[in-house]
C-alpha cells in the first residue's frame, strides 16, 4: 500500500468522530431521498399491478333497476370490452357488542366463482356456496376491526327484513382499496364494511330478479372513457341512471390517487430540501476540515508530491467520508422505504407489495452528495496547495484582528477576556460564522418543516370536525323523503335538534371544465353544519345561487357573478344554469352549497330531505343507536366524533409516519452539524485552549471559551432557522394541494420550541463529546512545538 | 507595590521556594523506555534566578514541566512552600498554576484575538492579587503597545507580552522554556532584560531553560543537565547584567 494511502487510513481513523458525523449528514440526505422515492415508486407500481391482476373496472354506473337484457346492448357499445352487472345496496348491520350502527355495502358476486371484473383477493375462508342465501364474504379490514372470522354471524336489515348472515370468507378488492362509507372522508373499518353476497341471494332480498342496479365495464385498449360514458348514460337514462363515471372518479381510486399524489409531492419537495441542505453542510464541514490540514499539505509538497497528487489524496479522503454516508444512506433509505411501503400497503390494503426500487434514486443521492463533498474539499485543497511548501509548514501567522465597534461599546467594556475571545473569533470571520450558523439554521428549518405537518393536520381536523360541524350524528335516509320526517326523528331518544340536508350527485360544468361531485342543500337558518370558511367565518345560505369552495371555483375557473351549469345526475336529471354568489375556503374536499328549497325547486321536486343532522344528548346515545338500527328508512349513520377520530388515525398511520421519518433524519442532520462544528472549532483552537490551561484556567473555563463559541453560533442559528423553517413550511404547504385536501399553513409555537430543543440537545451532546477531548489536551506539547 | 517587592529582593532571603527530591520520569512509548529524569534533587530559593543548561533531550524541559505542575514524576516528590505538589489533584494543580506560576514559552502562545493589554488581562482577571495589565506591560517596556494585536507586534514584542502575561499575577515562580529560542539576538536581549528586571523588582523565583551557555551568566546559579541527571551545579559569584552579554 502506498504511504499516502496508509496515511489516509490513519487520518480517517483519527478523525473517526467527524467521519461518522459527516456520514450522518450525507446519509440523512440520501436516505430521505431513497426512502421517499422508492416507497412512492413501490406504491404506484403495486397499485397498478393490483388493478391489473384483479381486473379493476374502468367505467362505473348505478341505476334504480334495469333488466338483465340490457347487458348485451352495453356490450355492443363501441370501446367496451367486458360488462359485469351487479346488485349493490347499503344496509344497516348489527354486530353483537358494538352499540353504534354499522353500515355495509352489499355487492353481488357470481356464486360459481370470481366475477369478470373487480375480482376478489380471498384472504381467508371460502367462496359463497350456490343456493346458500345467508352466506357472505366480508372485507378483510372490517373483519379485522371487529375480530370477525369465517363461521361468525351478524345481523343485517335487508330491505326492512332483519337477517342473520354467516361469514364464510374475508377478501380484498381493487374496488375498495379505500373502504369509505357514504359521506365519510376517511375509511372507518369499525363502522363501514363491504359484504359480498351471492347474486341469487341479493336478487331475492331486493326483488331484483333478472335485473341489476349497478354495472361496471372494462374498455378496449385506447378507447376514450368519456365517449363510452356518454353512450352508457343515454342507454341507462330511462332506468334511473345516476350518471356513469370513469375510474378516476371512483371513490376508492380517487382517494388512492390523492394519497399517491400527496406522497409524490412529499417525496419530491422534502427530500430535495434535505439533499440540498446535506450537500451544503457536507461542503462547509469538509472545507473547514481540510483547511486545518494545511501543515501536512505543506509537508507533502516539500517531499515533492505534486498538487494533483495531493488533491487526489484529499479527494479520496472526502470520497471515503461521503461514500460511507452514501452507503449508510442507501441502506437506511432502502430499509425505511420498505417499512414505509409496508405501512402504506397495510393502510391501502393491497393484497401484495412490490418493493423493487429502481437505481435512479440511489444514483441521484450518490452523485449529489459526492459532488457537494468534492466541491467543498476542492476549494480548501486549492487554497492549501497555493502556498509555497515552506510557508505552508509554518504555523499560520497570527491572524489580524481589529477591535471593532464591540470593544468600545458599553457592553464591550464589561466583557471578560474569554468572552471577548469568543466575540472576536466570530466577528473576525463573519462569513464563516454565518455559514456555520446557517448550518444550524438549516437543521432547525428542516425540523420545523417536518414537524409542522402535525400542526397542519390538527388544524384541519379542528376546523373541519369541530368548528365547522356541530351535529353529533348524521343520518342518511334510504330515499329522499318529505320534510315532515324531521318530526319523527325529533322524537327519538336524546335528540335535541334536527336539521335537514339534501345531497345530490351533479356534474358542475363551466365551459369545457367539469367537476363531478355533490351539491348540498341547506336550510336558510342552518346551525349544525353551516357553510364554514376556514378563516372562522360563517357564510349565510343565499336564497338562490351557489356557494362554492374556492378550490372548486378554481377548478371550474369561475368567480362570483359568473354562473355554472348544474347537471343533476339523479331523478329527472335537470340541467340548469345557476349563478355563483360566494366562495369560501375549506381544507377538505370541494363542496358546493345552495339553499335546500332552491335545490328542491331545481330538482323539480317538493320539499324533500335526504340527510338529517342530529344534536344528541350524550347520556341517551345508546338508546338512540338501538332505535336507529331498527328504522327501515335509515341507510347510514355517521358520527362526527368517530369521523374525527378516523381522520386522525388514518393520517396518523400514513402521513405522520412519513413525517416522523423526516423528523428523525432532521435530528441526525442536526447532530452531524453540531458535532462537526464543535470538533472543527476544537481543532482550530486546541493550541490556544491548551495555553490557557497552562496559564491556570480550569477545564470549565476553557470549555466556556470553546463551547461558548459553539453556543453563540447556535444562538445565532436558531432564530435564522425559525425564519427559514417558516419560509420552507410555507413553500411546502403552498405547493401541496390535492382535490382531497389543502394543507393549512400553521406552525404552533410548540413546533418551533421542539425543533429548537432537538437542535440544542444535539449540540449539547456534541459539546459533551468534545468536552471530553478538552479534558485530555496535551499541555506539554503546547510548550514545545507548533502542530 | 514595587517598594515592597524591592525590599524582598534586598533581603535576599535564602528561603526554599520549590524543591525536588529524587525526581524520576520514565516515558514508555510502545516498547521504548526513555528515562527522561534519573533521580534529580534540587532546591530553588526565593528570588533567585537559575538557568537550566544542557543539550536537547537532557531532561530540562521535563523537569520544568514537573516543577510547574504540568506533568507528574514517575517517582520522587516536589515541594512548594513545604507542601507536597506531587500529591495534588488535577484541579489543585490548576489552582497552583493559576495562583503561583508564570509560564513563558518558546512560541509565545498569545491569543491572536486579544490585544496585548487583553492578553495580560486574561490572567489578571482570574488571579487573586494581580497588578494592572498596563503596569505589567510597562514593566516589559511595552507601555506604548497596549492596544496592539499580536499580528501587529514583532516576535520580540510578542514574547515580552507573554512575559507580562506571566508576571502580571505576581507569581512566586516564573518558568521560561527557551524564551529566546525563536528570536534574533537583539530581540533576545530585550526579552532577557525584561525577565531579569521582573526577577529583581518582584523577587520572583525564576527558572530559565536555554541552549545558550552565555546566557547563564545572568543567573545566580546554573544547573547543567546531561542524560536526565544533574551533571554540575555552579554558583555565579558575580551576576552579569543582560546588557553586558552578547551572542
Amino acid at each position: 500500500m502506498a504511504p499516502l494511502d496508509r496515511k489516509l487510513l490513519r487520518d480517517l481513523w483519527r478523525l473517526r468522530g467527524q467521519v461518522i458525523a459527516i456520514a450522518f449528514i450525507v446519509a440523512s440526505g440520501v436516505g430521505v431521498l431513497i426512502m421517499s422515492l422508492s416507497s412512492h415508486e413501490a406504491l404506484e407500481e403495486t397499485g397498478a399491478a393490483y388493478y391489473e391482476r384483479y381486473r379493476f373496472a374502468q367505467v362505473f354506473a348505478e341505476v334504480k333497476r334495469a333488466p338483465l337484457s340490457l347487458e348485451a346492448a352495453m356490450a355492443r357499445l363501441p370501446g367496451v370490452q367486458v360488462v359485469e352487472t351487479r346488485i349493490s345496496q347499503f344496509a344497516v348491520v348489527d354486530i353483537a357488542g358494538f352499540e353504534e350502527p354499522v353500515i355495509a355495502r352489499l355487492v353481488s358476486i357470481p356464486e360459481r366463482g370470481q366475477p369478470l371484473l373487480n375480482r376478489l383477493a380471498l384472504r381467508s375462508g371460502r367462496w359463497v356456496a350456490p343456493g346458500r342465501v345467508d352466506e357472505i364474504i366480508v372485507s378483510e379490514p372490517f373483519a379485522e376491526a371487529h375480530g370477525l372470522k369465517p363461521g361468525d354471524t351478524l345481523q343485517a336489515v335487508l330491505k326492512g327484513n332483519k337477517r342473520t348472515l354467516t361469514i364464510v370468507g374475508t377478501a380484498l378488492s381493487p374496488e375498495f382499496v379505500y373502504t369509505i362509507g357514504p359521506g365519510a372522508l376517511m375509511p372507518d373499518d369499525l363502522r363501514f364494511g363491504v359484504f359480498w353476497m351471492g347474486r341469487d341471494a341479493l336478487e331475492a332480498a331486493y326483488d331484483l330478479e333478472d335485473a341489476f342496479n349497478d354495472v361496471v365495464l372494462s374498455l378496449l385498449r385506447g378507447s376514450e372513457p368519456a365517449l363510452v360514458i356518454d353512450r352508457l348514460d343515454r342507454l341507462l337514462e330511462t332506468y334511473g341512471g345516476v350518471g356513469a363515471y370513469a375510474r378516476k372518479d371512483q371513490v376508492s381510486n380517487w382517494f388512492l390517487s390523492n394519497e399517491l399524489e400527496q406522497l409524490r409531492s412529499m417525496s419530491r419537495i422534502l427530500p430535495t430540501v434535505f439533499l440540498a441542505v446535506a450537500g451544503f453542510l457536507t461542503n462547509m464541514v469538509l472545507a473547514r476540515l481540510i483547511a486545518i490540514e494545511r501543515i501536512e499539505i505543506g509537508l507533502l509538497k516539500a517531499f515533492g508530491y505534486s498538487n494533483v497528487a495531493i488533491g487526489w489524496h484529499y479527494s479520496k479522503m472526502v470520497m471515503v467520508m461521503a461514500g460511507l454516508g452514501i452507503l449508510l444512506g442507501w441502506a437506511i433509505g432502502y430499509l425505511l422505504g420498505q417499512i414505509n411501503t409496508e405501512i402504506y400497503g397495510d393502510q391501502f390494503r393491497f393484497p401484495f407489495l412490490l418493493y423493487r426500487p429502481g437505481p435512479s434514486s440511489f444514483a441521484i443521492g450518490a452523485v449529489v452528495s459526492l459532488a457537494a463533498a468534492l466541491i467543498g474539499a476542492a476549494g480548501a485543497v486549492k487554497n492549501a496547495t497555493r502556498l509555497a511548501p515552506a510557508e505552508a509548514m509554518q504555523p499560520p501567522a497570527p491572524p489580524s484582528f481589529s477591535k471593532g465597534a464591540l470593544s468600545d461599546s458599553r457592553v464591550g467594556r464589561f466583557l471578560d477576556q474569554p468572552s471577548r475571545m469568543i466575540a472576536r473569533q466570530l466577528l473576525r470571520w463573519p462569513l464563516r460564522s454565518f455559514l456555520t450558523a446557517s448550518g444550524i439554521a438549516m437543521a432547525v428549518a428542516v425540523l420545523i418543516s417536518s414537524l409542522q405537518w402535525f400542526d397542519s393536520i390538527d388544524e384541519m381536523a379542528e376546523v373541519h370536525f369541530f368548528q365547522a360541524q356541530r351535529q353529533d350524528v348524521t343520518v342518511g335516509l334510504v330515499d329522499a323523503e318529505d320534510g315532515s320526517v324531521m318530526h319523527e326523528f325529533a322524537t327519538l331518544p336524546g335528540v335535541q335538534s334536527v336539521e335537514a340536508q339534501r345531497i345530490v350527485t351533479v356534474n358542475l360544468r363551466s365551459g369545457h371544465r367539469l367537476h363531478r361531485g355533490s351539491l348540498n342543500g341547506l336550510p336558510p337558518d342552518v346551525r349544525l353544519q353551516p357553510i364554514y370558511d376556514a378563516t372562522g367565518r360563517e357564510l349565510p345560505v343565499p336564497p338562490g345561487g351557489l356557494v362554492l369552495a374556492e378550490k372548486l371555483a378554481e377548478k371550474l375557473d369561475v368567480v362570483p357573478g359568473e354562473s355554472v351549469w348544474v347537471e343533476v345526475l339523479e331523478g329527472r336529471r335537470p340541467h340548469v344554469e345557476v349563478p355563483v354568489v360566494a366562495l369560501f375556503d375549506t381544507y377538505l374536499g370541494m363542496p358546493a352549497y345552495m339553499e335546500l328549497a332552491a335545490l328542491n325547486r331545481l330538482l323539480l321536486e317538493p320539499d324533500r330531505v335526504e340527510f338529517l343532522d342530529l344534536l344528541v344528548d350524550e347520556a341517551q346515545q345508546v338508546e338512540l343507536f338501538a332505535e336507529l338500527k331498527d328504522l327501515p328508512e335509515v341507510a347510514a349513520v355517521m358520527l362526527r366524533r368517530a369521523a374525527a377520530d378516523t381522520f386522525h388515525e388514518t393520517l396518523g398511520r400514513t402521513l405522520l409516519i412519513f413525517v416522523s421519518f423526516f423528523a428523525a433524519f432532521a435530528c441526525m442532520l442536526a447532530f452531524g452539524v453540531a458535532y462537526n462544528m464543535a470538533r472543527v472549532a476544537l481543532s482550530e483552537r486546541g493550541r490556544e485552549l491548551a495555553t490557557l490551561r497552562v496559564l491556570g484556567f480550569s477545564r470549565w473555563e476553557i470549555s466556556y471559551i470553546l463551547l461558548g463559541e459553539v453556543a453563540l453560533t447556535v444562538l445565532i442559528g436558531l432564530p435564522l432557522g425559525c425564519l427559514a423553517g417558516f419560509a420552507l413550511a410555507w413553500l411546502i404547504t403552498s405547493t401541496f394541494e390535492t382535490e382531497l385536501y389543502r394543507v393549512p399553513f400553521v406552525i404552533d409555537a410548540d413546533t418551533y420550541g421542539l425543533a429548537i430543543v432537538i437542535v440544542l440537545v444535539s449540540t449539547i451532546v456534541s459539546g459533551l463529546l468534545v468536552r471530553d477531548r478538552l479534558d485530555n489536551l496535551d499541555l506539554i506539547a503546547v510548550l514545545k512545538t507548533r502542530e | 507595590m514595587p517598594e515592597e517587592a524591592r525590599a524582598l529582593s534586598d533581603r535576599q532571603l535564602k528561603r526554599p521556594s520549590l524543591s525536588a527530591v529524587g525526581l524520576t520520569k520514565v516515558y514508555r512509548t510502545g516498547e521504548v523506555v526513555v528515562h527522561a529524569l534519573r533521580g534529580i534533587d534540587m532546591t530553588l530559593y526565593e528570588s533567585e534566578l537559575v538557568v537550566l543548561l544542557g543539550p536537547s533531550g537532557s531532561g530540562k524541559s521535563t523537569l520544568l514541566n514537573i516543577l510547574g505542575g504540568l506533568d507528574r514524576p514517575t517517582e520522587g516528590q516536589v515541594f512548594f512552600d513545604g507542601t507536597e505538589l506531587t500529591g495534588f489533584t488535577e484541579s489543585a494543580l490548576t489552582r497552583f498554576r493559576r495562583d503561583h506560576v508564570g509560564f513563558v514559552f518558546q512560541f509565545y502562545n498569545l491569543i491572536p484575538s486579544l490585544t496585548a493589554r487583553e492578553n495580560v488581562a486574561l490572567v489578571t482577571e482570574i488571579a487573586p492579587a494581580p497588578m494592572a495589565a498596563e503596569e505589567a506591560l510597562r514593566l516589559v517596556d511595552l507601555g506604548n503597545r497596549l492596544d496592539h494585536f499580536p499580528a501587529q507586534l514583532s516576535g520580540g514584542e510578542q514574547q515580552r507580552v507573554a512575559i507580562a502575561r506571566a508576571i502580571a499575577k505576581r507569581p512566586r515562580i516564573l518558568l521560561c522554556d527557551e524564551p529566546t529560542g525563536a528570536l534574533d539576538s537583539k530581540s533576545g536581549v530585550l526579552v532577557l532584560e525584561a525577565i531579569q528586571q521582573v526577577n529583581e523588582e518582584l523577587g520572583t523565583t525564576t527558572a530559565l531553560i536555554t541552549h545558550n551557555a552565555i546566557i547563564s551568566e545572568m543567573a545566580d546559579r546554573v544547573f547543567c543537565f546531561a542524560d536526565g541527571a544533574l551533571s554540575k551545579v555552579r554558583t555565579n559569584e558575580e551576576k552579569r547584567r543582560v546588557s553586558e552579554i552578547h551572542w
